[in-house]
């Protein structure tokens, strides 16, 4: 075991109230496991994460925060494999997700993104109907009759907050959608194909408050059913929606420790600096 | 403290009379450029004008039923009892031929589009397959006329429609790749890594996605094409030659609006020369209509 998980071990037995695991207990209930994971944007060009070692607990919600390039959404990333789509990136370590290393070439990338979904910044509806926006990626990964789709079409709207502001438009194009619509929009196709993990990459930055807040409520929600992580510049969202909290610098994971005390008693001093706002 | 820092204390005081006169030759340029592009403006427009008026003019005189209807008559010499010839087999010759061109063109100047935009971005490859259509996309049409004739036109023996479609397709191939890859080119990457983020094989992406995003871009390009190639003259004169009758079959020469208006504007008759306006009228009007339906379509899908 090496030392970050041990911090954050150590981090949740400190944090009063919360139940303290076993380290047996805790390796189980863990959905992604990364282990010293390297990663590389190009050959010639510097790692952009060092050995990083981070655990997501089981229908969790773990937030990534950190200054502008020090790595979360690169983490984030890889856990899906999109890095795959550019050649010349490349990833070392191990990710395992439920104890199946996806860094693995073999692996099946479309059956990989089927289990771990994502959810991006700028809300990215298709240009079809809203309708189609949901059936497209079941329909990648399953063949459902006409009642079937239309349940499962219903039932991801409705947990993502939106059924009722487009039940009564479901043929209308999913571009008429305001933006906080089309991001919740988003996250119901997301939902939909019935992942295991969903990734948010910084999915409020640009929505108003409003929608924030109800992205944030829905993200609280999704946690029952799926294991989620977020990376966001935001602090209070970080505070508000997450359960653990992992904080990135310089391509390092610096420190990771339940929400609460990452909040109030920060154990490495560039992370006090950086929650207190001193940078970033 | 260097001596080259501007320092706001020490600076001489501004002078008014230097900021107005200034200010005045601002004023004097920018009156001066307006102008020049407003009367530039003005020069082009009043050439169009003169040409569309002249085109409409001189068109819809002559432009009836029987130019619609009939095939080609040698000239009149002005006796009202002789048969006056009309472009039914010029209007049917171009019909097929730029159907036939498109339907080709088309499909193939998509793959290879989608091939520079989804497939090649930044490869060797890539960059050769791009220069090479541009370089087509730029070649006069009498060399594509010239290449068809060498390649289809003398082994099968004779012109024909077939060889005319082919010369056409061949211009029709880079104006759809050029407009393919530049839409597929402004999609943004957040649209492509959502879709692979579902879980979406590549072709999937491209087809379902993609495409679609870049419809009307796509549709616009192909237009464009089949509106260059609706008025090419010169590929068809090597190629599928001309017939004064109207001929359904590919495999001999076969008469077009362009070649027609060509030959009967030459012909030095009168009445020839008007059913040669008529003509002129019926491509730019074909043209046009099928560029404002496009547009239509496309807002009603939207």
């Amino acid at each position: 075991m090496n030392s970050e998980t041990q911090t954050h071990i150590e981090a949740s037995r400190g944090f009063g109230g919360m139940q303290v695991r076993s380290d047996a207990a805790l390796s189980m209930k863990n959905r992604i496991e990364i282990r010293n994971l390297d990663f590389f944007y190009g050959p010639t060009l510097p790692k952009a994460l060092k050995g990083i070692s981070l655990n997501f607990p089981d229908r969790q919600v773990t937030g990534m925060i950190g200054p502008s390039g020090c790595g979360k959404s690169t983490l984030l990333r890889v856990m899906n494999r999109m890095y795959s789509l550019y050649p010349g990136q490349r990833a070392e370590g191990e990710v395992l997700l439920d104890g199946e290393n996806l860094l693995d070439p073999q692996m099946d990338l479309n059956e990989l993104r089927s289990k771990v979904g994502m959810v991006f910044q700028k809300p990215t509806p298709f240009p079809m109907t809203i309708y189609e926006n949901i059936a497209f990626g079941v329909r990648l990964h399953e063949k459902l009759s006409k009642a079937e789709m239309d349940q499962r079409v219903e039932w991801a709207l409705t947990r993502a907050a939106i059924w009722n502001e487009v039940k009564d438009r479901l043929q209308a194009s999913a571009m008429g959608l305001s933006g906080g619509q089309q991001q919740r929009l988003c996250i119901a196709r997301t939902i939909a194909v019935r992942p295991e993990v969903i990734l948010f990459d910084e999915p409020t930055s640009a929505l108003d408050p409003i929608s924030t807040l109800k992205i944030e409520e829905l993200i609280d929600e999704l946690k029952r059913d799926f294991t989620i992580a977020i990376v966001t510049h935001n602090m209070q969202q970080a505070a508000r929606c997450a359960d653990q909290v992992a904080f990135f610098y310089l391509g390092e994971l610096v420190e990771v420790a339940p929400a609460a005390a990452m909040f109030t008693a920060p154990k490495h001093p560039k992370t006090q600096e950086y929650i207190t706002g001193r940078f970033g | 403290m260097s001596s080259t820092t501007f320092d706001i204390a020490t600076a001489p005081a501004k002078d008014p009379a230097t900021a107005r006169a200034l200010g005045r030759r601002r004023r004097m340029v920018d009156r001066l450029i307006r102008w020049a592009c407003i009367g530039s403006t003005i020069i082009g427009l009043i050439f169009l004008a003169s040409i569309l008026v002249t085109l409409i003019y001189r068109g819809f005189a002559a432009l009836d039923l029987t130019v619609l209807t009939r095939e080609f008559e040698p000239t009149t010499y002005g006796d009202p009892d002789a048969p006056r010839g009309g472009l039914a087999h010029a209007i049917i010759g171009s019909l097929i031929q730029t159907s036939i061109a498109t339907a080709v063109g088309t499909p193939v100047g998509l793959l290879v589009g989608t091939y520079l935009a989804e497939y090649a971005r930044g490869s060797k490859l890539g960059e050769a397959v791009r220069f090479v259509s541009d370089v087509l996309l730029s070649a006069p049409s009498i060399l594509i006329g010239l290449f068809i004739y060498q390649m289809v036109v003398l082994p099968m023996g004779g012109f024909s429609g077939l060889a005319g479609a082919l010369a056409l397709a061949i211009i029709v191939i880079p104006v759809v790749v050029r407009t393919t890859e530049d839409m597929l080119t402004l999609i943004p990457n957040t649209l492509r890594e959502a879709v692979v983020a579902l879980g979406a094989p590549k072709w999937k992406m491209i087809t379902l996605v993609t495409w679609r995003a870049a419809l009307s871009g796509i549709v616009t390009g192909v237009l464009l094409a089949f509106a260059r190639i609706a008025g090419e003259t010169a590929p068809l004169l090597l190629t599928s030659f001309g017939n004064s009758i109207t001929s359904w079959d590919l495999s001999r020469s076969m008469s077009s609006l362009p070649i027609a208006i060509y030959q009967q504007a030459n012909s030095g008759f009168p009445d020839l020369i008007d059913i040669a306006w008529a003509g002129a009228l019926l491509v730019t009007l074909g043209v046009l209509s099928v560029n404002v339906v496009a547009r239509v379509l496309l807002r009603k899908r939207k």
